[in-house]
């Protein structure tokens, strides 16, 4: 017997009896003999819970991880505190063994809950319309380049070398394939070459979209309002690719003139889960909203006028317009968005703002102490949010990452990964939950201190 | 609602006539019966050429979304503007209230289609 | 009818807790320019904990969820999500990982990866999985460009064409179209298969390749798979496996051996994960051996003492998506594979398919069957009598939640009018089948006898009949308080 199984021996002789089947193979009789399997699976036997939750734990055990290890890295995910009253929300069951809410008046719950996460991504990237989450940040960037093709009708996209570069990569393998052109700026001094900006922009006819992080991929606050102003002045279309902790305290896209923004979620609530779920998200202005992907969720009355909610603008979505929709996604990252949606409303007006400036004063401090060591220098002379880039004078940073894990934390990034130019150049991240503590440690243990 | 005198029809269910050389388009009673309540239709940018058999137009109900084709080659020369904010006017009187005009570059293509009679007995083929 | 959580809010409250700040440091005011920064706050709400748990814990029982009761959503496959499943993705050692450690620190994870890539390649028949999908349609569109790069690096450059049945998913096309092919829609047969003869008008030289689901989604296993597998193969097309249904022959068969080429499995449908209001689900694509150069970068390799991951695979159509996949996800259809081994999911598919015919059995005599025959894991139902009582399908559906039940997928597939699509999963009992069954008989009943109340159902629900063309007409995407209206 299965537990998850509850059919006896008798109610499936009972059923069988019912329909005139003889036995359970006679069911299967549509599936023609030589492509039934003769064999059980080649998998391994079934466990029972308190093997399975053994079994679990020690594989568990084979990985480090940020709970026991102070983390220095960050990259586009982030070891951000996640309150208590996060986890006991979506672990209640009647949100996280639903479906997509098909059926408004026994999914009030979820809708109103997207409902006000649309308005919470509203009000900080200071947009006019939010979807109702995409996959990640990158696939979000991504169908917001699909956006930008289809309401602008030209085929080409600039993306700067400072976006994500798993961003990039994704945004190339969505966009090539569909015949969109893919161009990228250059940088100059860890930001955006805004006149290699303007000099593609006049030499490449038609272009759709730029796409623009910020802060960047080093943690660099980007001119965003120059390059919105740049890409209108072309005809072009903003993507503004955002942080939402850093939009606690940097201008949001709407203030720019941004025509998209999008980014990652995870910030907001997710933990790390080696690298999903999070969720991506994806907001426009008000002329652009029947051109956005994914689930958009909208307020209406009921028969006696009362205020409900409704999945709406369907007739953009693949289970209508099938091979004429603006996208085939159908199912996202709700309960992730949901994490946000509580995320936010725990941390509220004050509290996403004293996380914001924790992040931006810990992450100076450790970055002038790096520098005060004389083993590190600038990368990048710009102001930053959360994550810097510094160069080590004499060691590859490999060897400082190790050093770092025998001394139980965890380092940053080797940015010669993403950039080959950028030889023992350090991605480091430091959020609100580093202490001063950690952080002298990890200074000390990077600089080689005590060797 | 009533029919226009010479106006013709599409199997697409549109309808198309003639007045003062331009064609007005629209779609059918049957059309907004099958579409249900509209709430939405995508109008075509003025200026816009196209040829006879391209989609100009969307019109949406909650649960379907309905191409509108040019019955006609040439120019869009006008849109209903009236059915940015109401859409529900393809619902109510469907006959008076046009989608698009189009500068043909032929009229002749409108003698292809169906007039009322042949349309009447295509929709009750349909049923 | 519950408030906003912006109609709670009141300045001064606060449901946070942060560190003071230890480092002596400025604030945004001297780090960051002025042009940068935010001149208005961003109007999030300012609440207490108390409120934060009350709301959304009036939100949640606003919800109908599996374990709230019946949820027979056709091809959605809306089965039990075992709770052990998510103490595992909790623990620390998988959920405080980041996905940028270096190998050897996240060996469990990339474990984790390339176990499941080989327990899914044998349960599918496939050679590789990739992990990366974070969702059906999204494991459609890899897949779809694998087949676009297979042939491409053939030099094969004419398949621009991708044929899909009528009885299709919607995303089927749509990710086809997203992977830049032309589609062409085949009919189906009286039988609910592929029509065989359309199918051999379609296929040509420009055929990249054919979608099927497989049973489909009347719920029916197409008997013809061999002769459809021939056809699209000698016109040197490739066949796509769409996963949604493969619920229905798990460890009874095999798309591999069925002569697919390119898998796709949902793992919220057939491998319990819970599907989260709408996500996260997860969407691996697995592929013949041909096919594998082409899978999206990394995959999980395993050398018999390191795991690691391969990110030179120079053929790759690139990255789907950022890191790995839906770790937390796939970790949990894991733990379901190991809990229910190779007799459990066999078991699994023969208990779904004898409960679709089982209530099949019990409902055919008081809706119209279209396709009366032996049906897999789901079955399709028309409501015929919608012109004598008025009342439609959709009302049916609203009416079976004043019984406390999760109405079936109605209006789909396309091909039968008013339809009912019915999945109740292999993780219902007999005895909730028969109330199941029972009540939607009633309801019937009730159609004819007082259609009016059928018509303006619910009338026990959270909400009565909610007004979808209002929303679609003038949609109100955001809420405006007046105190922070510009």
């Amino acid at each position: 017997m299965y537990r998850y199984i509850p059919n006896t021996r008798e109610d499936q002789e009972k059923m069988l009896s019912a329909i005139g089947a003889g036995s359970v193979a006679e069911l299967f009789s549509d599936i023609p003999e030589d492509i039934r399997l003769d064999r059980d699976l080649d998998l391994p036997d079934a466990m029972h819970e308190q093997e399975l939750v053994s079994h679990m734990k020690a594989i568990a055990s084979e990985n480090v991880n940020t709970a026991d290890h102070p983390c220095f890295l960050g990259a586009g995910v982030y070891d951000h505190f996640i309150p208590s009253v996060v986890g006991h929300v979506i672990s209640r069951s009647e949100f996280y063994t639903s479906y997509t809410p098909y059926q408004p008046e026994i999914s009030q719950g979820t809708l109103q809950a997207i409902f006000e996460y649309q308005t919470m991504i509203c009000r900080l990237t200071g947009m006019d319309v939010s979807n109702a989450s995409m996959y990640d940040g990158a696939t979000a960037v991504a169908e917001a380049a699909l956006m930008a093709v289809r309401s602008t009708g030209r085929e080409k996209v600039l993306v700067s070398r400072g976006v994500h570069p798993q961003y990039r990569e994704v945004l190339r393998t969505y966009a090539v394939h569909a015949g969109i052109g893919i161009a990228e700026v250059g940088l100059s001094g860890g930001m955006t070459d805004l006149d290699g900006l303007r000099d593609a922009l006049s030499g490449e006819a038609g272009v759709a979209a730029v796409i623009l992080q910020s802060p960047n991929f080093f943690g660099v606050i980007e001119d965003m309002e120059a390059a919105t102003a740049l890409a209108h002045e072309y005809g072009a279309l903003t993507v503004a690719c955002v942080d939402p902790v850093s939009l606690a305290i940097l201008q949001p896209p709407g203030e720019y003139g941004a025509d998209i923004a999008a980014g990652e979620g995870q910030p907001l609530g997710n933990p790390l889960n080696y690298g999903g779920p999070h969720f991506g998200f994806l907001a426009a202005k008000q002329k652009l909203v029947r051109k956005m992907p994914g689930r958009i969720v909208g307020q209406t009355t009921d028969s006696e006028g009362r205020r409900g909610f409704v999945l709406t603008l369907q007739a953009r979505e693949q289970h209508i317009r099938r091979e004429k929709a603006v996208s085939n996604i159908c199912s996202n990252q709700a309960l992730n968005a949901l994490a946000a949606t509580v995320y936010l409303s725990v941390m509220g007006k004050q509290g996403l703002k004293q996380v914001a400036e924790l992040c931006l004063s810990k992450s100076h401090y450790a970055y002038s102490k790096l520098l005060a060591t004389g083993r590190f220098e600038k990368v990048c002379d710009a102001p930053f949010f959360r994550e810097f880039a510094v160069r080590s004078v004499d060691e590859p940073v490999e060897t400082i990452n190790r050093r770092l894990r025998d001394r139980g934390m965890i380092g940053g990034l080797a940015l010669e990964r993403y950039y080959p130019e950028m030889k023992n150049c350090w991605l480091v991240a430091v959020t609100e939950k580093r202490t001063r503590q950690e952080i002298d440690a990890f200074v000390e243990a990077a600089a080689g201190g005590g060797r | 609602m009533e029919i226009y005198e010479g106006m013709k029809f599409t199997k697409e269910h549109e309808w198309a006539r003639e007045e003062g050389g331009k064609v007005y388009i629209g779609i059918s009673d049957y059309a907004q019966n099958a579409l249900g309540d509209i709430v939405y239709v995508e109008l075509p940018e003025t200026g816009k050429k196209v040829k006879a058999g391209d989609p100009i137009s969307v019109v949406e109900s909650v649960k379907t979304a309905s191409d509108i084709y040019s019955p006609v080659s040439g120019t869009v020369s006008g849109v209903n503007e009236a059915l940015a904010d109401s859409p529900e006017l393809l619902n109510e009187d469907p006959y008076e209230n046009y989608i698009a005009v189009i500068d043909p570059d032929d009229l002749s293509e409108l003698e292809d289609l169906m007039d009322e009679e042949e349309y009447r007995e295509f929709c009750s083929r349909e049923e | 009818m519950a408030k906003l959580i912006f109609e709670m809010s009141k300045p001064g409250r606060t449901a946070y807790s942060l560190p003071r700040c230890d480092v002596e440091t400025c604030g945004s005011d001297v780090l960051i320019p002025e042009k940068y920064r935010r001149k208005k706050d961003a109007e999030l709400p300012e609440v207490s904990e108390t409120d934060v748990i009350r709301h959304f814990t009036e939100l949640s029982r606003m919800n109908h969820g599996v374990d709230t009761g019946f949820y027979p959503l056709g091809s959605c496959t809306m089965k039990y999500n075992p709770k052990v499943n998510e103490d595992i993705a909790g623990m620390d050692g998988f959920r405080a990982v980041h996905p940028l450690q270096d190998d050897e620190t996240a060996q469990g994870c990339i474990r984790i990866l390339y176990e499941m890539d080989r327990m899914l390649s044998e349960i599918t028949g496939m050679d590789r999985f990739s992990l990366q999908p974070a969702a059906g349609a999204h494991g459609e569109l890899a897949g779809l460009l694998v087949i676009r790069a297979y042939h491409a690096h053939r030099g094969d450059t004419g398949r621009n064409k991708i044929i899909v049945p009528d009885s299709a998913h919607g995303t089927n096309p749509a990710s086809a179209a997203m992977a830049g092919f032309e589609i062409i829609e085949v009919k189906s047969d009286e039988r609910g298969g592929v029509d065989l003869e359309e199918l051999k008008a379609a296929v040509g030289p420009d055929t990249a390749g054919l979608m099927l689901t497989n049973p489909n989604t009347l719920g029916l296993f197409d008997e013809n798979i061999k002769e459809i597998a021939d056809i699209v193969h000698d016109a040197g097309g490739l066949l796509y496996y769409d996963g949604a249904n493969a619920n229905a022959i798990i460890g009874v068969c095999r798309p591999g051996d069925m002569g697919f080429d390119v898998v796709h499995l949902n793992l919220h449908k057939t491998f319990s994960t819970p599907h989260g209001g709408g996500g996260p689900g997860s969407g691996p694509v697995g592929v013949k051996k041909e096919l594998e150069p082409f899978l999206p970068v990394p995959l999980a390799e395993y050398d018999g003492k390191q795991y690691r991951l391969d990110y030179d695979r120079p053929l790759s159509i690139g990255r789907v998506r950022s890191f790995y996949g839906n770790f937390g996800v796939i970790l949990r259809a894991y733990a379901y594979i190991r809990t229910m081994g190779p007799d459990g999911l066999r078991k699994v598919a023969e208990n779904a398919v004898l409960n679709a015919n089982y209530l099949m059995h019990r409902l055919k005599g008081h809706f119209d069957l279209p396709y009366d025959r032996t049906c897999m894991h789901e079955f399709v139902l028309s409501y015929g009598r919608h012109k004598e009582t008025g009342v439609r399908t959709l009302d049916i559906a609203k009416m079976l939640l004043d019984y406390g039940f999760h109405p079936p997928t109605v209006y789909f597939p396309l091909i039968v009018s008013e339809a009912l699509m019915i999945e109740p999963t292999e993780t219902e009992s007999l005895e909730t089948l028969d109330l199941f069954a029972d009540t939607l008989i009633s309801i019937a009943d009730e159609a004819e006898r007082d259609p009016e109340k059928v018509r303006t159902a619910p009338h026990r629900a959270y909400t009565s009949r909610l007004d979808e063309v209002r929303a679609a007409r003038n949609p109100v995407l955001v809420y405006v308080d007046e105190d922070t209206a510009e």
